[in-house]
């Protein structure tokens, strides 16, 4: 073949036939290059659908396969004759899908025409709104009435993507009757998503935060059920490919009695405090009073502000758990079972007789620490310095124990440390000792304190729950168990004594009510039942040693009067029942908390406990 | 299918020019891509039915081109060339799209420019080096640098690289079929390297990061790299057999963007596996080396050069988008050739394969 050079200028002779044999040349090069690249990428293929075949099917199935969870039923509360306490109700939300309303703004003016949509649940949306998919329902309003949901209705053609939309709330039928019981459920927010798991609240809008629906939130929950469903790369779902269904909460039979409760609350009248009644061989709490209360529905769907600066404000304080962590001074109430850890360390006898003639004075020092009465109450033994609440006799009986042996023995009924009933935020209260003011003031113990302490004064601090729990060690001659609202728990022997000794301090405590002169002697009449008992009264502010039995001190301003304190128990022959009652600014224990106890006593005798 | 019945049939195809073999097999291709199709776009009929009409169209097309004598438009090559190019800068003053600008809207119909430019500038360069002796000297190389250069500078300007590549490959394929010295290719190779980093720098934004994410699409997981991931996640979960027809997960599902466009080969190899794909792309093999042959067995320079650098163009469309899909390379939007929806490419590749049947079929009748 000739060779023709490409770079012969003008005068350059075509060669047809060389050319053809460059150009098919090249073809078959081409070919071999076509045939290469189709080969790679045949190789390629190979890679990612044969090679790689397991790990991306795997991943196609993460792309299409959502679980989702499904809400369980809450369980419901009962009392122990299966009340109704806390229940699920059906109720009715306003949803809005963004995608399908046009005009959301018009929409959103329109609806708050319509059912009235406050600030904070427009709020609420918005930021719901943005954190949401454009097709999925936004709540825009929760709990909606009647007559929002009828005039809805009638506009709904009018509203494309608004929904009404069914779903069960938490509704409290009683309202402020059980509020400190119960306690409510509200949103879950960040910090109870920290101490839940989260598997089994995916779909649950609310929990239990005070309690006890705090308290049993696992019982209560249930199980959430699990949706395998098919969704789109927008995370729409398509279908439903499998589904196991939650497991609704357990219902809860509370140990409350309504009835019971009730009457506690109708005996409080305006009076704010605490009553807590308890069957004293099991520890069953039938009553638990914290007054007053508030309606716990405001917070499941989260309280206005207004609502709740308005409970914030309340000087009674009607958040406040007084049974549960209201610390109060025992006051003489704490008598009886001074008198027994008397009676067993061998000070007094139920014979031995004190002489009161109003004030005592520790040898060497010139301060009196008077009694009540005072022209003092005269000759006295036990039962008489029990019905007449004798501080001399007390104040004496104290020191000649000193601290450490009253300590140890009301340390034995439980004071000075939480009773562990099943709800949370219960406080111990304070039972001092020397240990205790030194760690607590950095000062030694003065024998002054003793003193006052033998009349619940100085620094011991109680709360209701406590002094019901103890009453009831007390008439239980020391068997008991600790305050229970759901599971009781096992009766134990709490306190070890003489029997005689028990038998002495009952006969003492009726003579608070049923004695000539008790101090309660007022409400024996009411009652069916012998019971025993003791009153007292808690100073609010300080006229140290002289607080008067008898003198309700109305003269004073109501919040400087004195907490009016009563614990007893019935019957007094064969104790089922014991109570503590609490009553802030009442004045004297013996006017107005005992009578509280009587008439809630009377009804527990009635309902046959 | 009964041979006799074929051959019948088959006979009456060389009178109006057309190839026998490559009409059966484009025919074979379009069916079965509007079955994917109709799978892809959710079974959408009014969509298949639509694209069929365009192809019905691209078709009829595709017979006109074969009946047109070539020493007509070899002819009429310089001015074709320039009406494309007028076009191009039309669209750059005139035209409509999202992003970029590609369309032209001529009130009836919408079309792509540089779709012309992908059958006139090969059918320019052809006319061009028809002329001249081969292999093509300097002075003719450097000529037909500038001619693939404007059209494809102008399409990268719209900006819409994917086909500017095109173009501008199915350029230098005439050239290299046209005898260029393997010198002057190794050269160019070299140059191009060196030119890479300039290139780079004038790349617009939304370039640069297809690249980027093409290079590591697991960073991007969510934005740019989505693309590559979840069509990479289609074509693996297909697997050797595919999960049937209209069975694909990942395009029903939405995961997979523009199923019926750009990505419907992962939608056929997830419905169709490794074996669909590898029968697909033998098919594609099987057109493009009998466009190759019919080429290589035109009567003249003209026709050799314009046939060979239009199928080797259909077959660049296919490696690209092949290859796109399955994460080889970078996302350019090149739609899958006479399978991905869509009217303007059809069109010109049909009528593409109609120049090479009309070209090949004067290969003795021509004086």
């Amino acid at each position: 073949m000739k060779k023709i050079s490409a770079y012969s200028g003008a005068g350059r002779v075509r060669d047809e036939q060389a050319e053809r044999s460059v150009i098919e040349r090249r073809f078959r090069v081409m070919v071999v290059i076509v045939l290469v690249l189709l080969i790679l990428l045949g190789w390629r293929y190979g890679q990612l659908q044969l090679g790689a075949h397991e790990m991306y099917a795997a991943r196609s199935e993460e792309n299409r396969i959502r679980l989702r969870a499904l809400a369980p039923n809450r369980g419901l509360i009962l009392d122990r004759h299966g009340r109704v306490l806390a229940e699920n109700r059906p109720a009715y939300r306003l949803v809005i899908v963004p995608e399908r309303t046009p005009g959301l703004a018009e929409t959103l003016e329109r609806l708050a025409d319509l059912v009235d949509v406050s600030a904070d649940e427009l709020r609420r949306f918005e930021q719901q709104r943005l954190r949401s998919r454009r097709f999925e329902s936004i709540t825009l309003k929760s709990n909606m009435n009647d007559a929002q949901v009828a005039r809805l209705a009638v506009e709904r053609h009018r509203l494309p993507g608004v929904e009404i939309e069914p779903y069960l709330t938490r509704h409290y039928p009683h309202q402020g009757l059980l509020a400190h019981v119960l306690g409510y459920v509200g949103r879950i927010d960040s910090q109870d998503l920290q101490r839940l798991d989260r598997d089994q609240y995916r779909a649950t809008t609310h929990v239990g935060k005070t309690g006890i629906e705090r308290r049993y939130e696992s019982l209560l929950h249930g199980r959430a059920g699990l949706e395998r469903v098919e969704t789109n790369a927008q995370g729409r779902v398509l279908r439903v490919i499998e589904r196991t269904n939650p497991q609704p909460g357990q219902d809860l039979v509370l140990s409350i009695d309504l009835e019971l409760q009730r009457e506690a609350v109708a005996a409080l009248g305006d009076l704010a405090g605490a009553v807590v009644v308890l069957k004293i061989e099991t520890g069953e709490v039938l009553a638990l009073v914290s007054h007053p209360g508030f309606d716990p529905n405001l917070f499941v769907h989260g309280i206005s502000q207004t609502d709740y600066n308005a409970l914030l404000a309340d000087h009674r304080r009607p958040l406040f758990n007084r049974f549960l962590a209201g610390g109060y001074e025992p006051g003489s109430t704490i008598k009886p079972f001074i008198a027994l850890a008397g009676l067993d360390a061998g000070h007094i006898t139920p014979e031995m007789t004190m002489y009161s003639r109003g004030w005592f004075q520790l040898p060497g020092h010139s301060r009196r620490y008077r009694d009540w009465r005072r022209e003092g109450h005269g000759r006295v033994n036990l039962e008489r310095a029990m019905a007449e609440s004798v501080n001399t006799y007390f104040y004496q009986l104290a020191h000649d124990m000193g601290i450490d042996r009253i300590s140890r023995e009301l340390a034995l009924f439980g004071f000075g440390r939480a009773t562990g009933i099943d709800l949370h935020g219960e406080t111990g209260g304070v039972l001092p000792t020397r240990a205790w003011k030194r760690a607590t003031f950095g000062e030694p113990w003065f024998p002054g304190e003793t003193v006052i302490t033998g009349i619940g004064q100085g620094f011991t601090v109680v709360t209701p729950l406590q002094l019901a729990h103890a009453t009831a060690a007390l008439a239980g001659r020391g068997v008991t168990a600790p305050p229970r609202l759901l599971v009781p728990a096992e009766s134990a022997r709490m306190v070890v004594h003489d029997e005689a000794n028990w038998s002495a301090v009952f006969d003492a405590m009726a003579a608070v009510i049923h004695g000539p002169t008790g101090t309660a002697r007022a409400v024996a009449r009411q009652l069916p039942v012998r019971m025993g008992g003791k009153t007292g009264t808690a100073q609010v502010f300080g006229l140290p040693d002289d607080i008067d039995e008898e003198d309700s001190r109305e003269e004073l301003p109501e919040h400087l009067r004195n907490h009016a304190l009563f614990v007893g128990f019935a019957p007094l022959e064969a104790p089922r029942v014991a109570i503590s009652v609490v009553a802030e600014h009442g004045g004297g224990g013996a006017r107005v908390a005992a009578p509280v106890a009587a008439r809630t006593i009377n009804r527990a005798m009635e309902l046959g406990y | 299918m009964n041979t006799l019945v074929a051959q019948r049939w088959s006979g009456l195809l060389p009178p109006l020019r057309l190839d026998p073999i490559l009409t059966a097999l484009l025919l074979l291709l379009m069916g079965f891509g509007l079955m994917v199709l109709y799978s892809a776009t959710e079974q959408n009929m009014a969509l298949v039915s639509r694209q069929a009409v365009r192809l019905g169209f691209g078709l009829a097309v595709l017979l006109v081109m074969a009946q047109i004598p070539p020493r007509f438009y070899q002819a009429w090559a310089p001015a074709l060339f320039v009406a494309a190019l007028l076009l191009l800068v039309a669209v750059l003053l005139f035209g409509v799209g999202r992003g970029a600008q590609r369309w032209l809207d001529l009130g009836i119909v919408r079309f792509q420019p540089s779709e012309g430019m992908k059958v006139a500038l090969p059918l320019m360069l052809a006319a061009l080096l028809a002329r001249r002796p081969l292999p093509p000297g300097w002075l003719d190389l450097g000529i037909c640098m500038g001619l693939i250069a404007i059209p494809a500078g102008l399409i990268v300007l719209q900006p819409d690289l994917g086909t500017a590549v095109l173009v501008a490959a199915s350029g230098l394929a005439l050239l290299f079929l046209a005898g260029l010295r393997w010198r002057l290719i190794f050269a160019m190779f070299g140059l191009v390297v060196a030119a890479l980093p300039v290139i780079w720098l004038n790349l617009h934004q939304y370039q640069r990061h297809r690249v980027m994410t093409f290079l590591n699409p697991e960073s991007d997981p969510l934005g740019q790299g989505w693309n590559i991931i979840q069509s990479k996640i289609a074509v693996g979960s297909g697997g050797l057999a595919g999960k049937g027809w209209t069975q694909s997960t990942q395009s029903h599902l939405e995961f997979l963007p523009e199923p019926h466009t750009d990505f419907i080969f992962s939608v056929l190899a997830e419905e169709f596996g490794f074996i669909g794909v590898i029968l697909v792309l033998a098919l594609y093999g099987a057109i493009v080396l009998r466009g190759l042959h019919l080429a290589s067995r035109c009567r003249d320079n003209f026709g050799r050069l314009l046939s060979g650098s239009l199928v080797l163009m259909f077959f660049f469309y296919l490696v690209v988008n092949v290859a796109m899909v399955s994460g080889l390379l970078p996302v350019v939007g090149v739609p899958l050739p006479l399978v991905s929806y869509g009217g303007t490419s059809a069109v010109s590749l049909l009528a593409g394969f109609g120049l090479v049947m009309g070209l090949h079929s004067r290969r003795r009748f021509m004086g």
